[in-house]
């Protein structure tokens, strides 16, 4: 999945725990991923997959909140993991820069969103504030935000959801990062706004050529941007393959329910939705075995006691899919789910023994 | 915002009467001392009393009471005589703010320059040893009352009584004009008793405000844009924690300025809570509603303060 050279950003084998009163909580629980240059990654998962932890980590926005954190982050070569906080706050806004879910809650509400984009930009040079000002009112013009001479004195409340979002990423762009992580970017936004803040970051990142993370609960709001998505679970990624390979030929049951919880416009208006049985796994006592099986269709006995890795897809070495089901049966499964049978019949056409739904049921629908 | 800081000032001065009629029923229809008789002195006649009520105005009706004290009161700020001394009760206070002023500004500062520092700390080293041991201590102070540390101070570290002599005792206040160097000797234990107490809940509403808003979203996102730490704890964090301290900061001030009784009882200053706390061992009504009075005017200042003062620091806040 890598793209043309060495990547901008190898993240191998990520390990975020929390200890809380509770108990100790492995949020991010070893993942790994590449992203090239210039290129998009889509991470989706439920709330509780531990996508936003893993993508905080990457900033070392973790470490404050006492985490302990494990593996390697190569950026352009260098462990971010192995940097000192003052090292790692070089990188920050600087190389790699982030927008955050809710565009209210992340601007100060005391400060003028101008000024904090001074603030961003002085942070790393040492620019008179006039300059700096002058950059941030290009940076608002280069967002879409209309009148941005009169826009950069507002305070964050002045503001509509979709403009606070655009003077967010305004501030994200400011220092020219090689990468930005968007996080959960268009949740908090009207549906209306939504696309447009997309489009938004498509525009940026053709024109300034940054790599992209895009982290996401919604399938569809990668599906036009990410080249590579990685489907996580649990605090693993299940599955990870070009947005094509995700969208077409999709090899976890856990990938299927999401495809299948998106609603298409050209599909029959009575299409019934298919939500993913039960609720996320608490973090601090994950199921055995596949993670996923509790709330899997297909789950097999077997399922709960071996705990599966990610393995290529055959034919396909950018596709791996950590499933503890046989290729060809997975492959039946969802051209039966395609068809748009119930996983019951599509379990029976596979020649699936009786799932292990009993399970499923005490996950708690 | 002109039209609003005038409504609220006609609203204090609503409060103000309210305030004044409150305490003009309360201290004639409670049985309290007559005051005509204790003014006449021992073994007075009958014929004195009443000629002494007739002068003090205490056998008109009492509606006719509060109209005359409320005409002097708005036409020439004349607050009345003090039943006992005869003294004009506003000359009293004037005499007697000083005092006050000197002793709660000069805690004012301590209690800020003492606590908010800690708190910041603690706040930032959460359950840390220093955030148990200053947490642990701040709740001693605040336990403490302050009558008490008064006396175990004097009995410490008075010159005239001290185990340890070091700074000057009860009673020895001197005026800052007359005595730079005497007044401010003199006020220091009086400010670390004052201060204590307050720098101890500070330094824990501080801790918490400042707990609260380093989780908050936009410390993440000032820290993502690679903020030094420094600025993001205090130019973010505590820019937006310390709001809730301001409001109390006014207010404790203001019921302070109306007079700290104890400490300036125990300290013996000759400040406006002295003076009322003199006038109720006396019944010195006269006092005692002008007391009250600046107390409430102090306290009602120091809302209105307080609310223009968050229009400032809070962008989001508008007058309505």
């Amino acid at each position: 999945m890598s793209a043309a050279g060495d990547p901008l950003l190898r993240v191998e084998d990520l390990r975020v725990s929390f200890s809380t009163e509770d108990g100790l909580v492995q949020a991010v629980d070893g993942i790994s991923y590449e992203l090239g240059r210039g290129g998009t990654l889509g991470i989706v998962g439920e709330s509780g997959s531990g996508k936003t932890v893993a993508a905080l980590s990457v900033l070392g926005l973790t470490r404050t909140q006492g985490a302990r954190v494990s593996g390697r982050i190569g950026f352009e070569g260098r462990d971010l993991l192995a940097l000192s906080d003052e090292e790692l706050r070089r990188v920050r806004g600087e190389e790699i820069a982030m927008v955050f879910q809710d565009p209210l809650s992340s601007l100060h509400p005391l400060f003028r969103v101008g000024a904090q984009i001074v603030e961003a930009i002085r942070a790393h040079r040492s620019v008179a504030k006039v300059k700096a000002r002058a950059r941030a009112i290009e940076l608002f013009e280069l967002v879409g935000i209309p009148d941005p001479a009169r826009r950069v004195d507002a305070y964050p409340h002045e503001l509509s959801g979709g403009m606070r979002q655009r003077a967010m990423i305004a501030m994200a762009l400011a220092n020219e990062p090689k990468l930005l992580i968007a996080d959960e970017p268009t949740t908090a936004l009207d549906v209306t706004v939504q696309a447009q803040i997309l489009e938004l970051l498509e525009r940026l990142q053709r024109e300034l050529s940054m790599a992209v993370v895009l982290v996401t609960h919604d399938l569809g709001v990668v599906a036009e941007m990410a080249d590579h998505i990685a489907v996580m679970y649990a605090g693993r990624i299940v599955e990870v393959a070009s947005a094509e390979r995700i969208f077409t030929a999709p090899e976890h049951p856990y990938t299927w329910g999401l495809l299948q919880s998106i609603p298409t416009l050209d599909g029959p208006r009575e299409e019934l939705l298919e939500p993913i049985a039960g609720n996320p796994p608490s973090p601090l006592a994950p199921p055995s075995g596949c993670r996923f099986h509790p709330r899997c269709p297909y789950a097999q006995p077997e399922h709960a006691r071996t705990d599966p890795i990610l393995q290529p897809a055959p034919g396909h070495p950018d596709h791996r899919v950590a499933c503890l089901l046989a290729p060809e049966v997975r492959r039946r499964l969802w051209s039966e789910l395609r068809e748009g049978r119930p996983p019951e019949q599509a379990a029976a056409a596979a020649g699936l023994p009786a799932p292990l739904l009993p399970s499923a049921a005490e996950a708690g629908v | 915002m002109t039209r609003y800081i005038v409504r609220r000032i006609l609203w204090g001065v609503l409060l103000l009467v309210l305030v004044s009629a409150l305490t003009f029923v309360l201290f004639r229809i409670l049985p309290t001392a007559d005051p005509a008789r204790l003014r006449a002195g021992h073994n007075a006649s009958p014929k004195v009393i009443a000629q002494i009520r007739v002068d003090l105005g205490l056998n008109k009706p009492l509606i006719t009471q509060f109209w005359l004290y409320m005409k002097g009161l708005f036409l020439h700020f004349d607050l009345g005589y003090s039943y006992y001394s005869g003294a004009s009760v506003r000359s009293l206070i004037f005499d007697r703010l000083p005092a006050t002023l000197s002793l709660t500004l000069g805690a004012a500062f301590l209690w800020m320059a003492i606590g908010l520092p800690i708190g910041i700390v603690s706040a930032l080293r959460r359950r840390s040893r220093m955030d148990r041991a200053s947490m642990g201590t701040a709740l001693v102070f605040v336990s403490m009352p302050e009558y008490w540390l008064g006396l175990i101070v004097l009995y410490l570290f008075a010159a005239d009584i001290g185990q340890v002599k070091v700074f000057p005792g009860a009673g020895s206040y001197a005026g800052l004009t007359s005595d730079p160097g005497k007044w401010f000797s003199s006020l220091i234990l009086p400010w670390l008793v004052l201060a204590a107490g307050f720098a101890a809940i500070y330094a824990r509403v501080m801790r918490g405000s400042l707990i609260e808003t380093m989780g908050q979203d936009y410390i993440r996102t000032a820290r993502a844009k690679g903020l030094p730490e420094r600025q993001v704890v205090l130019r973010h964090g505590v820019r937006a924690a310390i709001t809730p301290i301001l409001t109390i900061f006014a207010l404790d001030v203001g019921v302070l300025l109306g007079g700290a009784v104890l400490v300036e009882t125990v300290f013996d200053i000759p400040g406006i809570g002295r003076l009322n706390y003199d006038a109720i061992t006396h019944a010195d009504f006269p006092i005692i509603q002008g007391t009250v009075l600046i107390a409430a005017l102090f306290i009602i200042v120091a809302n209105i303060l307080v609310d223009i003062a968050y229009a400032y620091l809070d962008p989001r806040v508008r007058f309505s």
